[in-house]
């Protein structure tokens, strides 16, 4: 193990010597985080999924020392800066933990269990101790590992079987509020009964223009039949580091669609993985990632087809302006029985300036002889003819060239069925092009 | 109102207009005829302000000012616009707001206060009856999927909406079927007024049956070879060009 893991097994001891009323299979699942973490240390450019991503600055940065700056933050800002409504169902956590006054559970429809983690740890319940850290492959990924060991709060919602959510529930991490603490390890258990129906928004945000580090990880277990969509939408602050992993797994006919929307932070990678584990089962995966200045974002995804029938539709677009560094990883993997899987990917990526650069790497791995597999990825410009087109109705250049990179996003914004987001997301590109 | 003298532009080393003289007077209809390749498209693209063309020579005086010194938005601020040949399909941009943008980007420099999308609505609900257009293609993204028709009728919305005093349309006929092509000429011929000039670029004599010219011009490699009235533009569609192509190549 590197010398600079060591910081984090240092906090870890130190953790474990405080001494915690945690249940003994939490203990033991976190002592197996830690330990596969040791064992793997950070990613690093030599393993072939981390080929353009380098977590170096994470690695070394020193997340002991603390922060100098404590911010209140107001609850208008807060649900500003999420996207979120006032009245939405919601869980607030401040630095990774749960912040119950500015949650708010008043509209949950009863039988539906939405709490932190922290709060279900303490009630210690069968469901818990056989559900969490069940799909999250901590014993491969290093960084679900890290998580892993340092489970202590999030979110935790399981909706019964047949039972349909009309509004969405939304999980808002915070970072660099009011606050000391630099590195966090959110954490978001999502179960949905068979027949079961749901709409998720997990947001991060930072309050702060320091650097921190925010390790998350989410697993998703859609029961058969089940339907959910799940947005995923990260503004951290811009010397923000965020790692997020989101690891899915469908039943026979469940529908997922996971939006994954990256707006800011400074190193950034996402791992999405759905196992589409039962026959019939259906994902759409959408991504829309936004860099500038010397943004490093990469997205990586795998989705597996284990059983016959199943269905993946991936579309992720990328807008690079400034030094930014878009990198996409897209894998789909067809196992033996996974007959008449329907895999298409399409990766597409704009580039606003000579010196924003782009990776994609679309890898198909099929191993069933009767399927439909399709993948493409392009890079491109600002179509010359489109910007003459515009100009020539009197918008000026820049005008022109912020709506037209609004446009390029539109379609994966369109995508996001939660009309409120999808507005303030649309409202905030156009905004965000305003400079370019 | 235009002046266009000695014109020449280029493209990648090519002189495709090569001496352009044109005077077009204030309510004036204007055909530019030609063979394909004479120039016609270059010139309407020039006026417009399409950069990969590179004018060598000449001048451009546009109600008294340099043409060619504006940037192409500065123009269409300045009352010109360029029907395209092949409206660019814009996935992501309705023609609603796509159009309100460019009206105010306009209004804004003419010192007039932007239209709010209340006033817009009913402004381009008024317009869209000249190009029989159904309201909801103007919610949909800009010409996307949008048959070779449709994004004429578009066009000229544009063109009703934005309200020009100099109108470049450019083959505006090409690829219409004649129940397109009419509503096309009459959103067109609705939109002639005293103090708005036009000049329809086209191969065929077809459109110019709708949309009747003051004046006839054919550009031939570059050049103005004949001009004369509505008459000329019959006489060619009887004898082709290659008579006058004759006339002008000989010594």
């Amino acid at each position: 193990m590197a010398s600079t893991e060591t910081q984090y097994l240092d906090a870890f001891r130190e953790c474990r010597a405080r001494g915690n009323a945690s249940p003994a299979w939490l203990n033991e699942l976190r002592e197996a985080g830690i330990a596969s973490f040791t064992s793997l240390g950070f990613p690093t450019p030599k393993i072939e999924e981390w080929k353009y991503t380098n977590l170096g600055p994470i690695a070394a940065f020193d997340f002991s020392r603390r922060s100098g700056t404590r911010k209140k933050i107001s609850q208008a800002d807060l649900l500003s800066e999420a996207f979120a409504d006032a009245s939405a169902t919601r869980l607030v956590f401040l630095n990774g933990v749960y912040a119950p006054e500015l949650s708010s559970r008043d509209r949950l429809p009863e039988g539906v269990r939405l709490q932190s983690l922290a709060e279900s740890i303490k009630g210690d319940d069968e469901f818990l101790s056989t559900q969490l850290g069940r799909y999250a492959r901590y014993r491969q990924q290093s960084l679900v590992a890290l998580n892993t060991a340092f489970i202590g709060d999030g979110a935790v919602l399981v909706v019964p079987p047949g039972r349909r959510l009309a509004e969405p529930v939304q999980l808002i991490y915070v970072s660099g509020a009011d606050g000391e603490q630099l590195v966090t390890h959110p954490r978001t258990l999502i179960f949905l009964g068979a027949g079961s129906e749901a709409k998720i928004i997990e947001s991060y945000i930072g309050m702060t223009r320091e650097s921190y580090f925010c390790n998350a990880v989410t697993e998703l277990i859609a029961e058969r039949d089940s339907l959910a969509e799940h947005c995923r939408v990260q503004r951290e602050g811009e010397a923000a580091f965020h790692t997020g992993t989101f690891e899915a797994k469908l039943g026979r006919g469940a529908h997922l669609t996971a939006h994954a929307v990256t707006l800011a932070g400074s190193l950034v990678r996402n791992d999405v993985h759905v196992a589409l584990e039962g026959e019939g089962a259906e994902c759409i995966l959408n991504g829309l990632y936004l860099g500038a200045g010397r943004q490093h974002i990469d997205n990586s995804t795998v989705i597996e087809h284990v059983k016959p029938r199943a269905r993946s539709f991936e579309l992720y677009k990328g807008i690079l302006n400034g030094a930014a560094h878009g990198v996409f990883n897209g894998k789909i993997v067809v196992h033996k029985d996974a007959q008449k899987s329907d895999a298409r990917q399409v990766n597409k990526n704009l580039l606003l300036s000579d010196d924003a650069v782009v990776n994609t790497k679309p890898q198909l791995e099929i191993h069933a002889d009767d399927v439909k597999c399709s993948h493409g990825s392009t890079i491109g410009q600002i179509d010359p003819d489109a910007l003459f087109y515009f100009r020539s109705r009197g918008l000026g250049l820049a005008e022109a060239r912020r709506l037209l990179s609004s446009a390029f996003a539109a379609d994966v914004v369109a995508r996001i069925k939660v009309a409120s987001l999808r507005q303030r997301l649309d409202e905030y590109i156009l905004e965000k092009f305003r400079e370019i | 109102m235009l002046d266009i003298r000695s014109l020449r532009a280029k493209v990648a080393d090519k002189e495709i207009l090569r001496g352009i003289d044109l005077h077009v007077g204030t309510g004036e209809v204007h055909a530019i005829m030609g063979p394909n390749g004479s120039g016609k498209s270059t010139l309407a693209h020039v006026l417009a302000g399409r950069e990969n063309f590179q004018v060598t020579g000449g001048e451009v005086i546009y109600q008294g000012k340099d043409l060619l010194a504006m940037n192409p938005e500065t123009r269409a601020r300045e009352g010109v616009f360029l029907a395209f040949q092949y409206p660019v399909e814009i996935p992501g941009v309705s023609t609603v707001y796509f159009l309100r943008a460019a009206l105010n980007a306009a209004r804004k420099y003419r010192g007039l206060e932007e239209l709010d999308a209340m006033d817009f609505l009913a402004l381009i609900k008024e317009r869209m009856k000249l190009v029989e257009m159904d309201q909801a293609l103007a919610n949909r993204p800009l010409n996307e999927g949008f048959s070779g028709g449709e994004k004429k009728r578009n066009e000229i919305l544009q063109m009703a909406v934005l309200d020009p005093t100099l109108a470049l349309l450019d083959e505006t006929d090409s690829g219409l079927d004649i129940d397109a092509l009419r509503v096309v000429a009459n959103g067109v011929n609705a939109l002639r007024r005293p103090d708005r000039a036009m000049i329809v670029i086209t191969h065929y004599q077809r459109l110019l049956n709708y949309i009747v010219p003051d004046f006839v011009h054919v550009l031939f490699d570059g050049r103005i070879i004949k001009s004369g009235t509505k008459e000329l533009a019959l006489e060619l569609e009887r004898r082709g060009y290659d008579w006058l192509k004759a006339e002008a190549t000989a010594p």
